[in-house]
């Protein structure tokens, strides 16, 4: 039995007559009681604004607020708190980077690469990017298997490179990219590199300052945290000399009739009142990963993906997507049935996977599918998931046994 | 909730064996639509003539129960007003809502079998995209015709 399992209280349910099994964590993780807890704390004994008034209950909920901050500069390794803005999420982070760092910056001579295997939030705003500025959108070519390989960066990734934009974890094929490696070269190349890290954080232990990127986005409801809070890290030089995208509240220094000036970092980038009770749900779920240790989560996760690749592989007609070595999600087709189909009857059993294109249309083209099966692991899940997911599709095969081919 | 319900013989034949699947080699009025949610897609032809529909068919892509439903769609507004067939397209909606329609007054028995798909929420879109995509068809025919 999991030892992690009994500190969700959602998975202690029967959903359509069966014990609940969630594979979804990659669409969003479930929560903790601890977080819950921290949440329903906060609106009970503390809501106030932040960073105004000079009552107590707003110095405790500022507080808890900066020091959600301080949990994920210590989380990413980041330097300093100035580094670490609050977001709504991965989406608003990116889109945050592609308009007040990258809008100003490219010119039309310039190139932007990504692959094709990025999530629609890391690749719609730098085709915007592209169409705002006249610069030229690349994508990297894949290898067979989904992987990204260091010479075709070094072909791709050239003098006219201004920005990298790539996930560290593919959200479909669960493919870890080599980070490292790439700002390295990017770096050598003078240009900048933006990762999404919404699929890498939950699973493992994430350091900006080694990875050595520029920009690093994740959102906290993947990792146990609620909706509706992201992180944004950027290196602080390249920070303070961006322009805030929204204006308002809590942003400003020094307001004119006519002109304004902004806050320091990392509070220019936050106006208007900020989502408190979101990072502060975050930082406890930060606590709560971290009394495990992200270690211990990466080992459990491996060893779960490498189960379920195993007794997935042996099942009949089963395509799975993407390489053997992956993170924590394996996606896949169940012979010529559609995927809500798989998804239908799999979830009469109580089984939750995700099915469709999963926000990523562009690498639907390129796996020549339009549609998937993904199962997605987290620390509350176990064999006995992988073995009901296995009998699941078994069901599955039997009870479309006319159509199935 | 049985799948039973969803899954009912007259569905699955409809999917094995579509009706009017293809495309009308030229003089059609073709409108696509996609379920941008799950990727499902449909991209479907009308001939119009005289305020009638005398011709139909769909290509597309997705589950049985939006293959189903755009084939037993096809089958029943063949040779219908678009009046006729924008009341059918109403009546669908209402059924996938819940309401107890009157299906009798589908000109296809077989569509009272996707009233079970109002039991299972995440798959109504699917159920709905060909009649969605049938009832964008008319109406921009309708524009097109009045410029």
């Amino acid at each position: 039995m999991n030892h992690w399992r009994k500190d969700f209280p959602i998975l202690d349910q029967e959903v359509n007559g069966h014990p609940l099994v969630y594979l979804d964590s990659a669409a969003t993780s479930q929560k903790p009681i601890q977080v819950i807890e921290t949440i329903d704390n906060y609106y009970k004994q503390y809501n106030s604004n932040v960073h105004r008034g000079v009552h107590t209950l707003g110095s405790r909920a500022t507080d808890a607020y900066e020091g959600a901050r301080e949990k994920v500069r210590r989380f990413i390794n980041a330097l300093s708190t100035k580094t670490i803005i609050f977001t709504r999420g991965t989406t608003s982070a990116l889109n945050l980077v592609a308009r007040s760092f990258a809008h100003p910056l490219i010119k039309p001579e310039d190139e932007i690469v990504i692959t094709p295997s990025e999530h629609h939030s890391n690749l719609i705003p730098w085709q915007q990017v592209a169409k705002w500025t006249g610069a030229k959108l690349k994508y990297l070519p894949l290898e067979t298997d989904g992987s990204v390989s260091m010479d075709q960066v070094m072909k791709m990734v050239t003098d006219k490179t201004k920005i990298v934009a790539i996930q560290q974890v593919s959200n479909v094929l669960g493919t870890l990219h080599p980070i490292k490696e790439i700002a390295r070269h990017v770096h050598q190349k003078g240009g900048y590199i933006v990762v999404d890290g919404a699929q890498s954080t939950p699973h493992m232990k994430v350091d900006v300052q080694d990875l050595d990127v520029d920009f690093f986005a994740f959102s906290g409801h993947k990792m146990c945290g609620p909706t509706g809070i992201g992180v944004l890290y950027g290196r602080e030089e390249l920070l303070n000399d961006m322009e805030p995208i929204e204006f308002g509240g809590e942003m400003i220094d020094y307001v004119y009739d006519y002109e304004s000036t902004w806050k320091e970092l990392p509070w220019k980038f936050e106006g208007g009142t900020p989502i408190i009770a979101g990072a502060i749900g975050l930082g406890a779920a930060i606590d709560y990963l971290e009394s495990i240790g992200l270690d211990r989560i990466e080992e459990h996760d491996r060893k779960l993906i490498r189960y379920a690749y195993e007794q997935l592989r042996r099942i009949d007609g089963i395509t799975i997507y993407g390489p053997e070595d992956r993170i924590a999600l394996v996606t896949f087709n169940l012979g010529n049935l559609h995927p809500h189909d798989v998804s239908t009857v799999l979830d009469a059993e109580g089984i939750a996977v995700r099915a469709g294109h999963h926000c990523c249309q562009p690498l639907m083209r390129w796996l020549d599918v339009s549609a998937t099966v993904r199962a997605s692991f987290y620390l509350y899940n176990d064999e006995s998931d992988i073995d009901r997911l296995v009998m699941g599709l078994q069901k599955t095969k039997e009870y479309f046994g006319n159509v199935f081919r | 909730m049985s799948l039973d319900n969803l899954y009912r013989r007259v569905i699955m034949d409809h999917y094995q064996n579509p009706k009017n699947r293809g495309r009308i080699d030229d003089g059609a009025f073709t409108v696509n639509m996609n379920n941008p949610t799950c990727g499902d897609s449909i991209s479907l032809q009308m001939i119009i003539e005289d305020g009638r529909i005398t011709d139909v068919k769909f290509l597309g892509d997705g589950c049985s129960i939006s293959l189903a439903s755009a084939s037993m769609m096809t089958e029943s507004v063949k040779g219908l007003t678009v009046d006729q067939s924008l009341e059918l397209v109403d009546l669908f909606s209402r059924m996938m809502q819940g309401e107890d329609v009157e299906v009798e007054r589908f000109p296809l028995e077989d569509i009272e079998a996707l009233a079970g798909v109002k039991n299972f929420p995440a798959r109504i879109k699917c159920a709905t995209l060909a009649w969605k995509a049938l009832g964008k068809g008319i109406e921009e025919h309708k524009h097109g015709s009045d410029r």
